[in-house]
């Protein structure tokens, strides 16, 4: 178990910085989402910590000991690849139990270790098998069994789920939250789903373009986002933005509706305003914030989506739970629920309302 | 994938008779070796195009085994040639995995050098090495010959093992770091067998190519007892005459150990090892 810190760390290749001015805890035993689109630098930063990328400045501490240049062998942190990397020369049982192998433990050992994590993972009738005659779904597992029988400070999970289908994304993501139940251990994980993040974490550190974002709960994330591109890119499905001017009392729309939002003391500063798709209720026409014609419809069963085109605003989507009766091509009023509205300021950054 | 279109049996036969046909093409030289190998000498003339002989001999084989220095000429290629693959094979091997994982300074411009050193005429140099040979003192010597074609074979080697490299997923590496190894370990534990079918696959490349070798060998070799086996098949070749048979005898044994050397490598050469490693 660990407590790990860093400190203003940052990356940089040559001339071109990829991560900066880093900041983070992570206290013992807590799952640490990073999220972020591809190239936004968290791949990179979870090898930082694992050991394998250098780190160009700033400190990284484990339990407070500066481990900035200590091997990664020497780190006690296990790592699932996205790729699992699995040793295509050595069948299951081997792989799971390579660290031991490394480290000279007895042979007696290593096999009741092994037996007893295929056993947890379920994977004790394939131990004798190479990895090329595993599934996607097994190899995954295999990866995680080579992690878990390390008993690490911590784990690393670099996008383990994105090259399995769907339905076994599901079914491995419960897989890894009672993993990480039952071991209580320190788990950082990155990901490009933000469904993964939502689920999974106990903090979520937001990452765009080799900065943190945010860093906060899953529900602080969604309800209190920080700047615009944290409000967009979590939450699916995205948030409506929309351009706007602030008034004293609330917000002016592109087509000349005043929206009131009594409650932001920022509002003048306001240049977009942000809805959830869920945050907007189907009202009958004429009435509600704003007139809209339904473009399309897609009926989930659990819920409905409504692609909207609002005139003078452009489109909007609309998510409602249960079956809602709206047709294509329909009229139909909506009203933005103002409690739930977020406003962003010239630069993105949100601006709070008074709690 | 599930359906298998059919062929119409044209093209079927068709396929077939161009394999045929391209197999005959390439065997037949090898079959009029081994053919006028077993004639006995009074027949090869007389005989000239029949495509068996009406007799059947194998004094050639004798001969040559026990008549001449055949067997000292196949020695002395055999410890060239297995010099020099190995040689090559350990540089090519260290050079290969340098260029394939790590970035240094200069690693464009020796990539471009040795990509030169393919590019020009080996008679141009002949004079110049031989006068390099000479001044070593290594005429006349196995040695030279090693030496010469562990440098002529090293950057199209460094070409193929690096590719044998970059075959090799990076992950696996970082995961056997992970895991508790030292680079080195990770590269004997992990990398290395994994790197099996491209060593295979150099030292077959390197061996077959330092075995047939004559020029250098020609040019660098003038006693009988270091020549190499092409070069000694010139010996064959008298000022009146040329002994077929026997040329041909010590041809067809020539080719054993090629042969050999190939059925022992051929297991390292099946591809797919690395499969499963990662997504598949």
């Amino acid at each position: 178990m660990a407590h790990i810190e860093l400190r203003d760390v940052a990356k940089r290749y040559g001339n071109v910085e990829v991560l900066r001015n880093i900041d983070l805890e992570i206290q013992d035993g807590e799952f640490i989402v990073l999220v972020g689109p591809s190239g936004c630098g968290k791949s990179t930063l979870l090898r930082m910590v694992a050991g394998l990328e250098p780190i160009s400045s700033g400190d990284f501490l484990i339990d407070g000991e500066r481990m900035n240049d200590v091997r990664p062998r020497d780190r006690d942190i296990a790592m699932v690849f996205q790729s699992y990397a699995l040793y295509p020369h050595m069948d299951v049982a081997r792989n799971m139990g390579f660290s031991m192998e490394i480290r000279k433990v007895p042979v007696a050992a290593r096999k009741s270790k092994v037996a007893q994590a295929a056993e947890t993972l379920g994977l004790t009738n394939l131990t004798d098998r190479l990895p090329k005659a595993l599934s996607g779904g097994q190899r995954q597992r295999v990866a995680m069994g080579r992690a878990i029988i390390r008993d690490p400070q911590a784990f690393l999970f670099d996008e383990p789920l994105s090259n399995l289908d769907a339905a076994l994304r599901v079914e491995m993501r419960l897989e890894i939250a009672r993993l990480h139940q039952s071991l209580s251990a320190t788990m950082i994980y990155v990901t490009h789903d933000q469904v993964e993040a939502l689920t999974l974490a106990d903090r979520i550190v937001v990452l765009n373009g080799g900065d943190i974002q945010q860093v906060g709960s899953p529900l602080e994330l969604y309800e209190r986002p920080a700047n615009k591109f944290v409000a967009q890119f979590i939450g699916s499905p995205t948030m409506n933005v929309v351009p706007v001017a602030g008034t004293k009392t609330g917000v002016t729309a592109g087509n000349g509706t005043e929206i009131l939002l009594p409650d932001q003391p920022l509002v003048s500063q306001a240049k977009e305003l942000g809805v959830r798709p869920e945050h907007i209720d189907v009202v009958d026409n004429g009435t509600g914030d704003l007139s809209a014609v339904a473009d399309v419809v897609e009926h989930l069963g659990s819920d409905t989506n409504i692609y909207v085109n609002v005139e003078g605003i452009g489109s909007m989507m609309v998510r409602k739970h249960g079956n809602i009766p709206v047709k294509s091509g329909e009229q139909l009023g909506l009203r933005i629920q103002t409690e739930n509205a977020h406003l962003f300021a010239k630069d993105g950054t949100a601006l709070r309302r008074v709690a | 994938m599930s359906a298998v279109k059919k062929r119409h049996p044209t093209f079927v036969v068709g396929k077939y008779a161009a394999l045929a046909f391209y197999l005959i093409f390439a065997l037949f030289p090898l079959y009029w070796l081994l053919k006028i190998a077993i004639t006995p000498d009074a027949l090869i003339y007389s005989e000239g195009t029949r495509l068996f002989p009406s007799e059947v001999t194998l004094l050639n084989f004798t001969t040559v085994v026990f008549q001449t220095d055949f067997l000292a000429y196949f020695r002395n290629s055999l410890v060239v040639s297995l010099g020099a693959a190995f040689f090559t094979t350990l540089f090519a091997a260290g050079a290969g995995y340098a260029f394939s994982r790590f970035v240094f300074k200069g690693k464009r411009i020796i990539i471009a050098l040795m990509l030169v050193t393919q590019m020009f005429p080996l008679l141009m140099i002949i004079a110049p090495i031989y006068k390099i040979v000479a001044e070593l003192g290594l005429l006349n010597s196995l040695t030279s010959l090693i030496v010469v074609y562990t440098a002529f074979n090293i950057p199209f080697a460094t070409f193929l093992m690096q590719s044998f490299f970059d075959g090799i997923p990076k992950d696996l590496e970082d995961a056997a770091m992970m895991d508790g190894c030292s680079r080195f370990q990770a590269l004997r534990k992990v990398v290395f067998p994994l790197t099996l079918p491209g060593l295979g696959a150099t030292l077959g490349f390197v061996f077959t190519a330092a075995w047939s070798e004559l020029l250098f060998a020609l040019m660098l070799i003038s006693k009988n007892d270091a020549m190499t086996f092409p070069v000694g098949l010139l010996t064959f070749v008298s000022k009146f005459s040329v002994d077929w048979g026997q040329m041909m005898a010590a041809g067809v044994l020539a080719l054993i150990p090629s042969c050999l050397f190939f059925i022992f490598i051929q297991r390292y050469l099946v591809q797919g090892l690395t499969s499963g490693a990662v997504k598949g």
